[in-house]
Order: C-alpha cells, then sequence, then structure tokens
C-alpha cells in the first residue's frame, strides 16, 4: 500500500484547519481597528504583487552540451562512508558466532560460555514444550504467513494470542505486531499527528525516539524521572493553551514512558506520571519490553507492581522477544483505543503476520508464565542477589533499580573521552568472555539517540542461574574488572 | 464490459517507445483479436510464447522471439536492445539465449484508465457511505440511535483521541466491509486453506468465530512460489533447526546475537543476488524503514516513486532528507542522490519494467545512487527467479542497493538488502535493526536457507526450476483468460499478482464475499490503499496451483 493514506488525511486535517480559522475570523466580530487596517494593507499588497511586473533578471541558459558537461564533472558524494573490514564491531560481530542455542551455557566460537549476554530473563529459550507447540503449529500451518493481517494472514493462533495476552494483562483489546520494534513504533504516530504534543521522558528507547519522529508532533522532553520537570512542562503547555484556546482545543496530549528503562534499569514512577495524567489531561502511553513478565507478583508489569488498574493506562505497547521469548509484540488497552491501529499502525497494516508457529510459541510461553508464578519471586532473588554482588566491585558503579533485571555495569569514574571508556568496557568482556562468562556491552548508534547514556555492560539476569553460579560469575566479573583497571 | 482497448494515452506518454506497439494494437484491439495475441496453441507446456507471427485484421504484426523487434505494417517501433539501455547494462552476453530475451519479445503490460462512469458512480457510492455515515452520527448523538460498540467516550477535559476524517472512515466505511478483511486461516496457506466465516450481528463491531471450517482455493497469499508447506525439505529443515535452535533469538546481531546460520544466510543471499554481500532483517516492512535512514541525511535528494509502500516512505521521513520528490520528475543532480523505486507495486501490480531500463540510464547519467525494492517479485520473477534485475538480464551491480523480502515467495518473514562490501558494512554497524532488534528467527532463517537452495537448485533436483516455470505458466494462462472475458486488469503479463478492478467499494464487499461462498478466498483493496476510484480485487497466483484450479477460478 502506499502514500497515499498519509497525505490524504493530512489535506483533511488542513482543510479543517483553515475552515477553524475562518469562522475565528467571522466569529470575532470585536476584532480590533488595527487589525482591519492591517489586513486591508496585507489584500492592497497582495493585489500590488499580482499585477507589477515579475522581476526578470538576465537567465543564463546553458546550451545542452554544457548541461551535459556540468553533468559530467559533477561528482556525487559516496552512498556510504567506507568502512574498513577490520572495524572493531565487524570484527566482533564476524568473531562471536554462536552455535546452537544460546541459554545459560552457549557456545561461542567452539568455546562453551556462561550466558549473562541474551534477555533470556526467565530461561524459556529452550523450554521443551515451547518447542512442542511450535512444531505441531509447524505441521498445521507452515512457517510463513505469506500475507499481512487484512489479507490471508490471520491464523486463528493470532486471534488466539491476542485473546491470551489481553485476558493475561486485564485489558479489553490486544493486537499484535509481527516486530517489536515496530510496535511501539507504529502505535504512536497512530494517535498522534502533526500539531498533537507529546511529553516524553528523555531516557526512552530507540523504538520510541522513532515512533516520534514518524508522528510529526511537537516532542517534549522531561529529564529522566523527573516529575517536577515534567510538571514544568505541562505548566507551560497550560499557559500556551490559554493564550491560544482555539488550537488547545484539538491539540492532544500524550506522555511517553517506559515502565522499565532499557538505557537505564529503572522503574518508571507510575502513580506520579498517573496523577499528572489527571491533572494535565494527559493520555499515557507505556512501553513495557522489559518489565512484561518481570514486574509484579504474576509478571503483568509495572501496572501490577505498583498495584494501578489497567484503565489508568491508555495503551500498554512492548515486544515480546525478552522475558516471554517469543517474538513479536503487541499493544493493549481499551477497544476503542486500540482498534484504531488495525487500520492505523503502519507496521500492523503493511507487514506480514508474525509466523503462526512464533505465536504458539508465545502461546506455550504465556501458559507457563500463567501456572508458574514462583517464577517471579525467583527472578527478583536473582537480581537483586547480582545487583548487591556488583554494587560491591571497585571502580565499577551499577545503574538501575534491585529489582531490574538488566543492569548497566558502568565506570565509576567516567573520563571526558567516551572512546576510551568503551574500550575499557569492551576489554572487560572480553576479560570476561576468556574466563568463561558471555558479556555484551551495550551498544547504541551513538550519533542517532537523544542522549546518550554512559557507555555500559549489559548485564542479563536469567532464572536458570543458581546461587553457586551467580557467585562464580560475579567472581569473574570482579576478576575482569582487577585486571583491566588495575592496570 | 469495456475491453482493453481504451489503453492508449496513458500508456503511450508514460512507456514511451516501449509500450507504443502495443498500444496502437490495443486501439484497434477486440477481445477477438487478444484471443489472436495469445492463442493457446502457441503457449507452449514451459510457459513460452513460441509464435513468431500473426496476422490480424489484415496486417502484419510480428512477434519475434529473438532479436527482440516487434513491428505494425513494417514499421519497427525501437524496442531494440540499444534505445532502452538493455545492451549497456545487461549481462545478457553472459547468460545470452532467448530465455533472457524473452520479455523483451513479447513484451506486454496491461493498464486502462477508470472508464467515466464506472468513475462518477463510484464517486456516488462514496459520497453515498459519507452521508449514511453523517446521518448515522446524528442520530447517535441525539440518543435515537444505540451503537452498542465501542465509540470513544467522551473525558471531560481531554483532547477527543480521534476526530478526524480517518476516524469517520474507519467507523462507517471500513468498519462495514470489515468482515472480508482480515478473515481468519487455520491452515497451512498453500493453494488451498481452510477459513472460518465469522459472524457479525452488529455491522462489523465485534465478530463471533465459530469453530465450522470453509475450504477455498487460496488466491489471497503471496506464496509465489509454493513453498509454503507443512512438509517436504523445507519443513524438515526448519524441525531440525528449530530443536537446535529454539525458536527465537534474543539480542541483536551486535550484542552477541549472531548464530552461525545468520551468517550462513547473509552469504547465500548475496549469492543468490549476484551481489558482493548482504544482510537480513527479521522484518520486510522494517528492512526499508530501519535501514533507509543511514543511508540518506540531511541535503539528500530521494525521488522517490508516488506508490511506493509504507515503509518507504516512513524509511525517508526518518532519514530527515531535504527534500523528497514523489512522482515522476527528471532526476537532476544534487549533491547526493538516491533514486527509488519499487518494482511490482504492492496494490497497483503495475510492473514498471519499461522503466528499469530507462531509470538505470538515467541512474548514470546523473550519479545518483538506486534504491529497488524487490518485495515481491524475487522469487516470483525472472527466469532463474531472482526478481526483475534477472527478468531484465540486468547486472545487479548497476543496482546500489538491493532489497527485497522472505515473506513471500520463501514462505517465510523478513527481508533482506544486498549491495556492496561497503555499503552492507556500513548498514551492519549502523543499521537500527543491527543495533537494537534481535536478529531474525532461527526457523525462519532455516525456511529461508531451504527454500533458497532450492530456488538455485543447490539441492540437486530441479524443483526449483519447476516452481519458477509453473508460476510463469499460471500467470500468463490466468491473466489470458480474465482478459478473454473482457475484464480490466493490470499489470505485466509474467506478474503473478492479478488486479481486477471492481471500482465500488460496496461491490468490493460483496464481491468478496460471493467468491468466499464459492469456494475462493481471494483479497479485496480499496482505499485508502489504492486511489479512491480504483478499487480492486487482487489474485495472488502461486506455483503450488495447478492448471485445474485456475480452470475452477475462471
Amino acid at each position: 500500500m502506499m502514500a497515499i493514506l498519509p497525505a490524504t488525511w493530512d489535506m483533511y486535517d488542513m482543510l479543517q484547519a483553515v475552515i477553524q480559522a475562518i469562522n475565528m475570523e467571522l466569529g470575532n466580530s470585536s476584532a480590533p481597528t488595527y487589525h482591519l487596517i492591517f489586513e486591508a494593507l496585507l489584500i492592497i499588497l497582495i493585489v500590488k504583487l499580482v499585477f507589477s511586473k515579475a522581476y526578470a533578471p538576465d537567465k543564463t541558459i546553458l546550451t545542452e552540451k554544457e548541461k551535459n558537461e556540468l553533468i559530467e564533472e559533477w561528482k556525487p558524494e559516496p552512498l556510504v562512508p567506507d568502512t574498513p573490514d577490520d572495524h572493531p564491531l565487524l570484527q566482533a560481530m564476524e568473531n562471536n558466532i554462536i552455535t546452537g542455542r544460546p541459554d545459560k551455557v552457549m557456545t561461542i566460537n567452539g568455546k562453551s560460555v556462561i550466558n549473562m549476554a541474551s534477555l533470556n530473563f526467565l530461561g524459556l529459550l529452550g523450554d521443551e514444550t515451547i518447542e512442542a507447540a511450535a512444531l505441531k503449529a509447524l505441521g498445521i500451518y507452515g512457517v510463513g504467513s505469506c500475507g499481512p493481517r487484512g489479507f490471508y494472514g490471520t491464523m486463528d493462533v493470532h486471534l488466539e494470542l491476542e485473546e491470551r495476552l489481553a485476558k493475561f494483562m486485564g485489558a479489553e483489546e490486544a493486537i499484535l505486531y509481527s516486530y517489536g520494534f515496530a510496535t511501539i513504533a507504529s502505535a504512536i504516530p497512530a494517535y498522534s499527528k502533526r500539531g498533537d504534543v507529546i511529553f516524553v521522558d528523555e531516557g526512552v528507547c530507540f523504538a520510541i525516539q522513532k515512533g516520534l519522529v514518524a508522528s510529526r508532533s511537537v516532542i517534549k522532553y522531561f529529564k529522566h524521572n523527573d516529575m517536577a520537570d515534567l510538571e514544568r512542562l505541562c505548566l507551560e503547555q497550560q499557559k500556551e493553551d490559554k493564550r491560544l484556546p482555539k488550537k488547545a482545543k484539538v491539540t492532544r496530549r500524550f506522555l511517553v514512558v517506559e515502565g522499565l528503562y532499557a538505557k537505564h534499569g529503572d522503574i518508571c514512577p507510575l502513580p506520579e506520571l498517573i496523577a499528572l495524567k489527571w491533572k494535565y489531561k494527559l493520555r499515557i502511553f507505556v512501553e513495557e519490553s522489559f518489565s512484561f513478565g518481570v514486574l509484579g507478583e504474576n509478571g503483568r508489569g509495572v501496572t501490577e507492581h505498583f498495584g494501578i488498574s489497567q484503565d489508568e493506562v491508555d495503551l500498554i505497547a512492548m515486544c515480546l522477544e525478552n522475558a516471554v521469548g517469543g517474538a513479536g509484540g503487541f499493544c493493549c488497552g481499551k477497544k476503542y483505543i486500540v482498534d484504531h491501529q488495525r487500520l492505523s499502525g503502519l507496521g500492523y497494516c503493511f507487514s506480514a503476520s508474525l509466523p503462526p508457529m512464533l505465536a504458539s510459541g508465545a502461546i506455550q510461553a504465556l501458559n507457563i508464565i500463567e501456572s508458574k508464578p514462583e517464577m517471579f519471586s525467583h527472578l527478583k532473588h536473582n537480581c537483586e542477589r547480582i545487583h548487591a554482588a556488583l554494587s560491591k566491585i571497585e571502580g565499577m558503579r551499577v545503574m538501575g533499580d534491585p529489582i531490574a533485571p538488566i543492569k548497566h555495569f558502568s565506570l565509576a569514574e567516567p573520563s571526558d573521552d567516551r572512546s576510551i571508556e568503551n574500550r575499557t568496557i569492551e576489554k572487560i568482556a572480553k576479560e570476561a568472555m576468556d574466563r568463561g562468562l558471555a558479556l555484551t556491552p551495550a551498544r547504541y548508534l551513538e550519533r542517532e539517540e537523544h542522549i546518550l547514556p554512559p557507555p555500559s555492560i549489559r548485564v542479563a539476569v536469567n532464572i536458570k542461574l543458581t546461587d553457586d553460579e551467580i557467585d562464580k560469575c560475579m567472581t569473574i566479573i570482579s576478576q575482569s574488572c582487577h585486571a583491566v583497571l588495575g592496570k | 464490459m469495456n475491453g482493453p482497448h481504451s489503453s492508449s494515452n496513458k500508456l503511450a506518454s508514460e512507456g514511451g517507445a516501449v509500450y507504443k506497439v502495443w498500444v496502437l494494437q490495443l486501439g484497434a484491439a477486440t477481445e477477438e483479436t487478444l484471443r489472436y495475441l495469445f492463442p493457446p496453441s502457441i503457449l507452449s507446456e514451459d510457459g513460452m510464447l513460441s509464435m513468431s507471427k500473426v496476422t490480424l485484421n489484415n496486417k502484419m504484426v510480428a512477434l519475434t522471439g529473438k532479436n527482440g523487434t516487434v513491428s505494425i505494417n513494417g514499421k519497427i517501433n525501437g524496442i531494440n536492445g540499444k534505445s532502452n539501455g538493455f545492451h549497456k547494462n545487461g549481462i545478457s552476453h553472459k547468460d545470452g539465449g532467448a530465455k533472457v530475451d524473452d520479455w523483451k519479445a513479447n513484451y506486454w503490460e496491461s493498464f486502462e484508465e477508470t472508464p467515466l462512469l464506472a468513475a462518477i458512480s463510484t464517486y456516488i457510492c462514496y459520497g453515498l457511505l459519507v452521508l449514511i455515515g453523517h446521518i448515522r452520527d446524528f442520530l447517535n448523538n441525539i440518543g435515537f440511535l444505540k451503537v452498542n460498540a465501542c465509540l470513544e467516550p467522551k473525558i471531560p477535559g481531554f483532547v477527543p483521541l480521534f476526530s478526524t476524517w480517518e476516524s469517520f472512515y474507519t467507523r462507517h466505511v471500513f468498519r462495514r466491509v470489515s468482515d472480508v478483511l482480515g478473515v481468519p486461516v487455520v491452515s497451512c496457506p498453500s493453494a488451498r486453506m481452510n477459513i472460518i466465516r465469522r459472524i457479525t450481528h452488529d455491522y462489523g463491531w465485534s465478530y463471533e468465530v465459530p469453530k465450522e471450517r470453509f475450504p477455498v482455493l487460496n488466491m489471497g497469499s503471496y506464496n509465489y512460489l509454493g513453498f509454503s508447506n507443512t512438509t517436504g525439505p523445507c519443513a524438515d529443515a526448519v524441525t531440525e533447526a528449530t530443536r537446535k535452535y529454539g525458536i527465537i533469538s534474543y539480542n541483536s546481531r551486535q550484542e552477541l546475537g549472531t548464530l552461525d546460520i545468520h551468517r550462513d544466510l547473509d552469504e547465500l543471499v548475496a549469492e543468490f543476488l549476484g551481489t558482493e554481500a548482504a544482510i537480513t532483517v527479521p522484518m520486510g516492512f522494517a528492512t526499508n524503514s530501519m535501514n533507509m535512514p543511514c543511508l540518506v541525511s540531511k541535503g539528500c535528494l530521494i525521488l522517490s516513486d508516488e506508490l511506493n509502500h509504507a515503509s518507504l516512505v516512513l524509511g525517508s521521513r526518518h532519514g530527515k532528507p531535504g527534500e523528497a520528490f514523489t512522482g515522476g520528475g527528471d532526476p537532476r543532480p544534487t549533491p547526493h542522490t538516491s533514486t527509488m523505486e519499487e518494482d511490482t507495486h504492492c496494490c497497483r501490480r503495475r510492473i514498471q519494467y519499461g522503466r528499469i531500463n530507462k531509470l538505470i540510464r538515467l541512474k548514470k547519467k546523473y550519479k545518483a545512487y538506486m534504491y529497488l525494492d524487490e518485495a515481491h517479485s524475487v522469487g516470483a520473477m525472472g527466469p532463474h527467479g531472482r526478481g526483475v534485475v534477472d527478468y531484465f538480464g540486468l547486472n545487479p551491480r548497476d543496482i546500489d542497493i538491493m532489497m527485497g523480502t522472505f515473506t513471500k515467495s520463501f514462505g517465510a518473514a523478513g527481508g533482506y538488502i544486498g549491495g556492496s562490501k561497503a555499503l552492507i558494512n556500513h548498514l551492519r554497524l549502523t543499521s537500527h535493526m543491527s543495533v537494537y532488534s534481535p536478529a531474525t528467527q532461527p526457523p525462519v532463517v532455516q525456511q529461508v536457507l531451504s527454500s533458497m537452495k532450492i530456488i538455485m537448485g543447490k539441492d540437486g533436483t530441479l524443483e526449483g526450476k519447476r516452481r519458477i516455470q509453473q508460476l510463469k505458466w499460471n500467470c500468463r494462462y490466468f491473466r489470458r483468460n480474465l482478459h478473454e472475458r473482457g475484464y480490466i486488469i493490470y499489470g505485466n503479463k509474467d506478474s503473478p499478482v492479478v488486479p481486477l478492478l471492481i471500482f465500488m467499494p460496496t461491490k468490493m464487499a460483496a464481491f468478496s464475499r460471493e467468491c468466499i461462498r464459492r469456494g475462493l478466498g481471494v483479497t479485496v483493496v480499496g482505499f485508502p490503499a489504492t486511489p479512491l476510484s480504483k478499487t480492486r480485487a487482487r489474485f495472488c497466483l502461486s506455483a503450488a496451483h495447478t492448471k485445474e484450479d485456475i480452470d475452477e477460478i475462471t
């Protein structure tokens, strides 16, 4: 499908705006005199411009030959900057090839190491029942769905998964996307259009940032988890609204936050955010990729963690690629909100649906999560244990909440030069790998991120790790840090 | 109905010489002459036209398969190799043979403007729908009509979430035909499938999903080469891969997420495309929207076809180029130019083959970079199933960025980008996908690996060749059948997607419901995916279909 879609609707919106402006003019009969005079002057000016002779300087007309010469001479910029084959990142990608499944223990380049890099929090990768469910679905549906949801790409397992997710989250409806990154990136522009205002935490992940860009709305970043700063921006907006009441009537206001910040590992203060939502009439979207299946007694995420009703949050979006061990992502909330995405969510409409076997796997993962709520207290225990151990390591600091399943582990004394820090972090990771523990530095597109967090190693907690193994891993990390920082 | 004779102007202006002869012929053509053009006797088993001369209306029309000239009344129309850039760019010297020349010899593309009467009645139809929508809204507002479903509740102080035309359209037009979209499938989407006929009691606000299954012939899935199977070599390999790697892969490619099969896939795709290197992405849509921003930046000029897919538009927007041109403008030299062209448009299905040669020429002259999206054509077009580049015998290295998806012909999911080593290295470092989202899931990777090997003949059988030939034969046979019946269809004769114009949005729903009732699953597309007056039904052919299947449809 195609470009005509946004263009047509934008035209309609513009038309509406013009009509509104005219109404405003006509309705406002008590306009000040200077205003009328000014407008009359403008009209005269326009008439003069229309009738006056056009200014035509002597144009240099190029002959065909000259044109061709110009084209011949012109050299375009290269399509991409030259990247040497031995770029360290490329080397790292080429040299760290995993064989087999990246479970608790994985094989990198033929070497068996403990895995604290994969975001496999609940250890659902390699669960036999999930694989069996997926293979059963393979026998019924094949691999690909061969179509977008609208055109024979909807399988009954997609409907079942949507229903199950909605039920699990206690929402009216859920909508399934085939790709985690596209979920929130499509959801935001489905609602927020040009002229709307979005308040957003500056620590949000890259997918949200892309959604914000695509929405073309006015973006107002507030300081990470700083409610006072958010309130300041809201008040500013209120003042603006009072000044332009007509415009305020059609300006939707959104608040976009993450449940558990992927870049920082801390939790959003949801109760305060909800209070601000009602106070300043914002619609709140929460991205829960890292809090779903992690926080709360039953793993329902940040709303359950704070004991807040689902209804308070307008839209919850997340990818299923982390704790649940599925693929794709989903949004859930009230039916009237979620249903809108079925025609307006770009990543939903225009993309092939999730391979049915992966949807079946996700349903089975949900079954496991529902039947074993004790997993979450276990995960919490592991998170806290690792957090405590990491905090003790000298020369390093660990960011985020103790119960977060991802730990950003960075240098305690940041240097001025980011590349030096990066190199130190890489060295620690490599050192740990040599000692039998796989860790990965958190990677960012440094030039494109809104706010770049300090370079860090992203430690992922896995429920399958026993206390002994955790202690062993922590010793390895500690030794690696000493080896690198001690030099 | 209006036969294909009203096609002239549009074609002549767009395609230049390549189209003209056909236009002249078609101008005088009736259904009967069309049958002469493609009589069954000249269609040999492998789907190739073997005819050399056909006489019609006492005029000589020479269709020579070898040197590719088409003449009428002895006039050569200039579709020879040099004028369309074929020899300059082509790899025809290497491959040679009639097969590569085939497209040129029998070049055929169908397109015609909406007849005035149909257009007027379609607009009236939309007008009525909008009017009725407003009446319903009004009745609803005064409380006369009670819509029991999901209207937006009014929350004091909040600006309504939906207040635009978009929402009105959704509620009153889209909603009422929503039963023909998103029909649940309960089996593998191969040549035949089982669907569920949902029941609605409130005009599409909510659905009941009954248990009964309803078998239909599948003309709706993009299963061009019939690789959507539950058994066979691909399924076996996928089972094995699932046991070995699990069903998903965690972490992005840069963060310890690269499995050995990902590397194998990248290498195989590069070999398949004939490019230096390639990169693969788990979602087709995201291949465009997440990689394009790495290639364009402020100050770039993008010349993009106005019918390009939403993902390309989104990708261009993320890239924040200085200007984004849509529509056919002459490429002009600017500091850094990219040309984009999506070959088989999702909805419109007019494959712009005539223009791709021209585009490459323009691109070379003005030193632009070319981004070619082969989402639908890869696998489905060309003698080796390698897309339009293969179909025209072009050199893949002339195109800077080759993009495509695995969703369609390969029966999997995801997409790829192929190009020079420098380009791919750059993407590996800076693509949003390789930093922020997990790599492709192992079962999907394996499906692509297995099906691609079959297409390339690496499995040691001729199965891939057979599928390509079958698809080609199916396309031509089906299109000819529809033409004979006088329907307005669009597109190139070898394109596996056959759009049949219906015009009216209400007819679209009725058509789909009737088809399903008669056991045929076909997709229907309307506004906003198509222009208002060009609502259509879309038949997707597959190598899995047999002649009997197609006869049954027609």
